[in-house]
């Protein structure tokens, strides 16, 4: 293979004229990492919602949630993405969608979103699993007290359930940043997008997408040092993990 | 006076009927043993007393308030009666004294000095005072369970209803918490409890209730059931639990 090496290539200006190429990664960085943050808080408290609902002893309440998760798990991230971006405007009222059309950064609104909406089904669908591996004793229990439903989960079942399911949080947390590459598709200059633009203007394709991946690999080992962190830290004295808790 | 009133009730889980026609009452201060073959239903009763389970037919009033009645602001009324688990159900993220902390101040709003002390006095009633910053998963069983029934007193329950307290225990544990409940009984607390501990019954039990397929098959004072209760089905049962 005949490939010419140049690290110093960050050095140089990138044609866009925002400055060097290692500027644009950074900013790219940027955008990975406050798409990835914003879609995780939403998918988060969203995803906290929905999971809960989907076990409540409200039948129909758990199918809507139900509905909700098949809705957002199963079309694939890119659809979802060019829903939000190129046919919703199509939908609203054309002031609306002309509004949304022009809107500064809208493909960085569109791509938190859609994967916000998206991660959300996947954190409804841990939520419910970590509040139906509880005894079912626990929400009697609660109840038992006088305690209100919403004041069950708040203080009996969603602090266990949380705590069981930090380890399939972290990697749907993982995932968030890994797929918030797809919004590149609608345009956000996000890093793999700014590889990619590095690549095509400058043809140094192994730099460009080496600094990508270990720029990824970074967020991802903070992310996985963070989440070990917060587990050691709401773990409890003499708890042994659910499902294999000793009584 | 009657404080809890069962009257005719039935309940389904789906074709299945688990409870037939279920009808009794335990005045105030009295302690009554509701024991009967596994899957005859017993849970189930004790449950709906404070409507943790629903039931299809009949009414249940306690201390004159109907269960069925739509006035009735139910977690008010379940904050008024005291439940103990066959397997405890503490709260395990929450340290002993929090377990007994959460209902005295977020349903009966107490403030968090008040209920701290009442909360300590309770401990210190079952002998656990020094365990009070512990979480559940360091107490032995016996100790959760002892917990367990300081929590449920922690709310000036007026009845307390028991289901197989002592089942999950190790034997060497079991009459640790018996203790706390005849020491309960004895001062007069209403008290429904599923066991099948007869000396427990012989000692406190002013009734026992036998349960079998759904139906409470007898309803007789202590007296008459360990002297001749008159179900055959009642008397095999005895006869299986009393000799081993
Ligand atoms: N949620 C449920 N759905 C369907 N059937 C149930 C449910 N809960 C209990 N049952 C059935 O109802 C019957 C009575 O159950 P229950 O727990 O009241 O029995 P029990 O007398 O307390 O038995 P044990 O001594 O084993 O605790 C059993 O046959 C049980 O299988
Ligand atoms: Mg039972």
């Amino acid at each position: 293979m005949n490939y010419n090496w140049n690290w110093a290539i960050f050095f140089e200006m990138s044609p866009e004229g925002t400055g060097t190429y290692l500027d644009t990664f950074f900013w790219g960085l940027g955008w990975t990492i406050s798409t990835s943050m914003l879609a995780w808080s939403m998918a988060l408290a969203l995803g906290t919602v929905v999971g809960v609902l989907r076990t409540t002893p409200y039948p129909w309440v758990v199918r809507l949630g139900d509905a909700y998760v098949e809705l957002f798990r199963n079309v694939p991230l890119i659809v979802q993405m060019f829903l939000w971006y190129f046919v919703l405007p199509e939908l609203v009222p054309k002031a609306a969608g002309d509004w949304l059309k022009q809107l500064p950064n809208a493909s960085f609104y569109n791509a938190f979103i859609a994967l916000g909406f998206y991660t959300s089904a996947r954190v409804a669908e841990q939520v419910r699993a970590g509040i139906q591996s509880l005894p079912r004793g626990q929400r009697m229990a609660g109840t038992a007290i006088g305690l209100t439903l919403p004041q069950t989960y708040g203080y009996v079942l969603l602090p266990m359930a949380f705590r069981i399911i930090v380890p399939p949080l972290t990697s749907e947390f993982m995932n968030t940043v890994k797929n918030s590459a797809v919004g590149l598709t609608i345009g956000l200059l996000e890093l793999t997008g700014r590889a990619r633009a590095m690549q095509e203007f400058s043809f140094q394709v192994f730099e460009a997408f080496t600094a990508a991946t270990i720029a990824y690999v970074m967020i991802t080992i903070t992310i996985v040092l963070t989440m070990r962190w917060l587990e050691r830290r709401v773990a409890i004295p003499g708890f042994i993990a659910a499902g294999n808790a000793t009584r | 006076m009657a404080m809890i009133e069962i009257r005719n009730v039935s309940k389904w889980y789906g074709e299945f009927n688990v409870l037939k026609d279920c009808s009794t009452t335990v005045d105030k201060g009295q302690v009554v043993v509701v024991c009967g073959p596994s899957g005859s239903g017993k849970s189930t009763l004790i449950k709906c007393v404070n409507a943790l389970e629903p039931f299809q037919q009949g009414d249940i009033t306690v201390n004159g308030q109907s269960l069925c009645d739509p006035a009735t602001n139910l977690p008010k009324l379940r904050a008024h009666i005291g439940m103990v688990f066959q397997n405890f159900e503490l709260f395990p993220h929450m340290r002993v004294l929090d377990n007994l902390n959460l209902g005295q101040t977020k349903v009966l709003k107490r403030d968090r000095a008040t209920a701290r002390d009442r909360s300590l006095e309770l401990l210190k009633r079952v002998g656990l005072e020094a365990h009070a910053q512990k979480y559940p998963g360091e107490l032995s069983g016996g100790q959760q369970q002892r917990v367990a029934i300081a929590r449920a007193l922690a709310m000036d329950p007026i009845a307390m209803l028991f289901d197989e307290p002592t089942s999950a225990l190790d034997p060497e544990m079991i009459n640790e918490v018996l203790d706390v409940m005849v020491a309960l009984a004895k001062e007069g607390m209403t008290m429904m409890v599923v066991t099948h501990e007869m000396g427990f019954a012989r000692q406190v039990a002013h009734r026992v209730i036998f349960m079998d397929e759904g139906s409470i098959v007898e309803d007789t004072s202590k007296e008459e059931f360990f002297g001749s209760p008159r179900s055959e089905r009642a008397q095999q049962f005895l006869s299986k639990i009393l000799h081993h």
